[in-house]
C-alpha cells in the first residue's frame, strides 16, 4: 500500500497524522494536488488498484478500510451547534467497507483472475467524466493553490471560487478550500457554502457514490 | 500546469503534461495529434529561435488543439493549462499509472513507478 496526503498544506498539515499512524508503507505528500488531476480524484478516501505491471486495474472510488470512528464519538454538551449537525449528517454517510476490503483481498489472491480487476477500457471508461468545465476547473484550481502557497491567499481566493463554480461535485476543490479560512468547514464570507450546507444539498447519502462491483 | 510565459520548452511540456511533440504531432501514450504550422516548435514570430536554444512550443495554441483550458491570471502574470479532454473524456485517457513522483515526509522523492513487480492499493487521504 501506498497512501498519499492531498494537502495544500504539504508536510506541516500531514504530518501528526502520519506519525500517529506509524506506517510501514510509503506516506507521501501531494501539497499540490497532482493525483487529483492525473486520476480524477474529487473526494477522500480515494483508492486506486494497480497491478504488477503499472496499469489501474480499478480507477479512483471511495475506499474505507473500516466504519469510521467518529460514527460512535459521543459529543461532549458544550459542543457548538453546527459541529453537532455536522456529525449527525456525516453519521448518514453511506459506505460499505466490509465489501471493499474483501474485494481487495480477492483480488490481492487471484490477480486478474479477480471478478473485481477491471480491463483497461473499463478502468478509463469507469474513470471521472471530464468535459471543458471541469478541466478549466483543474486549470483554476491549480492556479490558486499555486498563488496560495506563493503567499497571495487573497489572490487565490477567486480562482478556488471558480474552481467549484466549474465542478460543484468535486468534493477534493471545496473542502480543501474551505479548511483554509475554517479548519471546521463551516460558512464564512471567503466562499460559498459549507460541509454541512452542501452534503445536505445533495442529500448525505449521495457524499460517496456506491460502490460499483459484482455482489 | 502553471507557466509564466506561453512558450514552454518541449521537455518540460512533457514532463508536465505527458505530452511530448513529435513528427507527427502531439502525443501522449499511443494517442498522436497533429498539430497546425503555429503550434509546431519555434513557430511565429515571438519564437525567437536561438540555433543553440531548445525548441520551445506556444503552449495556449497547442493546448487549444489538443482540447486543454488555459487560464489566465493578468495581475501575476501566471497561466494555468489544465488537462485534456479531446482523447477519452474521462480523467484517464489510458490505464497507465501516470509516472508521478511524490515526496515523503522528509521530502525524500519517490517515484511510484518504483513499486512495479507488486500489487499496489494507493490511498488518497488528506488531513482536512
Amino acid at each position: 500500500m501506498v497512501t498519499v496526503a492531498l494537502d495544500l498544506g504539504g508536510e506541516k498539515a500531514a504530518r501528526r497524522w502520519i506519525e500517529a499512524a506509524q506506517p510501514e508503507h510509503p506516506s507521501l505528500i501531494d501539497h499540490a494536488h497532482v493525483l487529483d488531476e492525473h486520476l480524477g480524484i474529487v473526494n477522500v478516501p480515494s483508492g486506486v488498484w494497480i497491478d504488477e505491471d503499472g496499469t489501474i486495474v480499478r480507477p479512483a472510488e471511495p475506499a474505507f478500510p473500516h466504519r469510521p470512528t467518529f460514527a460512535d464519538v459521543e459529543l461532549p454538551p458544550e459542543t457548538p451547534a453546527h459541529l453537532v449537525e455536522t456529525l449527525a449528517e456525516a453519521r448518514k454517510i453511506r459506505i460499505d467497507p466490509d465489501r471493499y476490503v474483501s474485494a481487495l483481498r480477492d483480488w490481492v489472491a487471484h490477480g486478474p483472475g479477480s471478478r473485481f480487476a477491471l480491463t483497461p477500457g473499463e478502468v478509463v471508461a469507469r474513470s471521472r467524466p471530464r468535459d471543458a468545465d471541469h478541466a478549466r476547473a483543474a486549470a483554476c484550481f491549480e492556479l490558486a493553490q499555486h498563488l496560495h502557497r506563493a503567499g497571495e491567499p487573497e489572490a487565490a481566493v477567486p480562482w478556488f471560487r471558480e474552481a467549484h463554480r466549474l465542478q460543484p461535485d468535486n468534493w477534493t476543490y471545496k473542502r480543501q478550500a474551505w479548511t483554509l479560512v475554517d479548519r471546521n468547514q463551516g460558512r464564512t464570507g471567503t466562499f460559498e457554502g459549507s460541509w454541512l450546507d452542501d452534503v445536505r444539498a445533495v442529500g448525505a447519502e449521495n457524499y460517496y457514490p456506491p460502490l460499483d462491483m459484482p455482489g | 500546469m502553471i507557466v509564466t510565459g506561453t512558450r514552454v520548452g518541449l521537455d518540460e511540456l512533457e514532463a508536465r503534461t505527458g505530452w511530448s511533440v513529435k513528427p507527427q504531432g502531439a502525443c501522449k501514450g499511443e494517442v498522436c495529434v497533429p498539430l497546425p504550422a503555429d503550434a509546431r516548435p519555434d513557430a511565429g514570430p515571438d519564437a525567437g529561435v536561438d540555433a543553440g536554444a531548445a525548441p520551445t512550443v506556444d503552449v495556449t495554441i497547442l493546448a487549444e488543439r489538443l482540447g486543454m483550458p488555459v487560464v489566465h491570471d493578468a495581475d501575476h502574470g501566471l497561466w494555468a493549462v489544465g488537462p485534456e479532454t479531446s482523447i477519452t473524456g474521462r480523467a484517464l485517457s489510458t490505464a497507465a499509472l501516470p509516472d508521478i513522483t511524490l515526496p515523503t515526509l522528509d521530502g525524500t522523492p519517490f517515484a511510484l513507478g518504483s513499486l512495479r513487480g507488486q500489487k499496489v492499493l494507493l490511498l488518497a487521504w488528506a488531513s482536512w
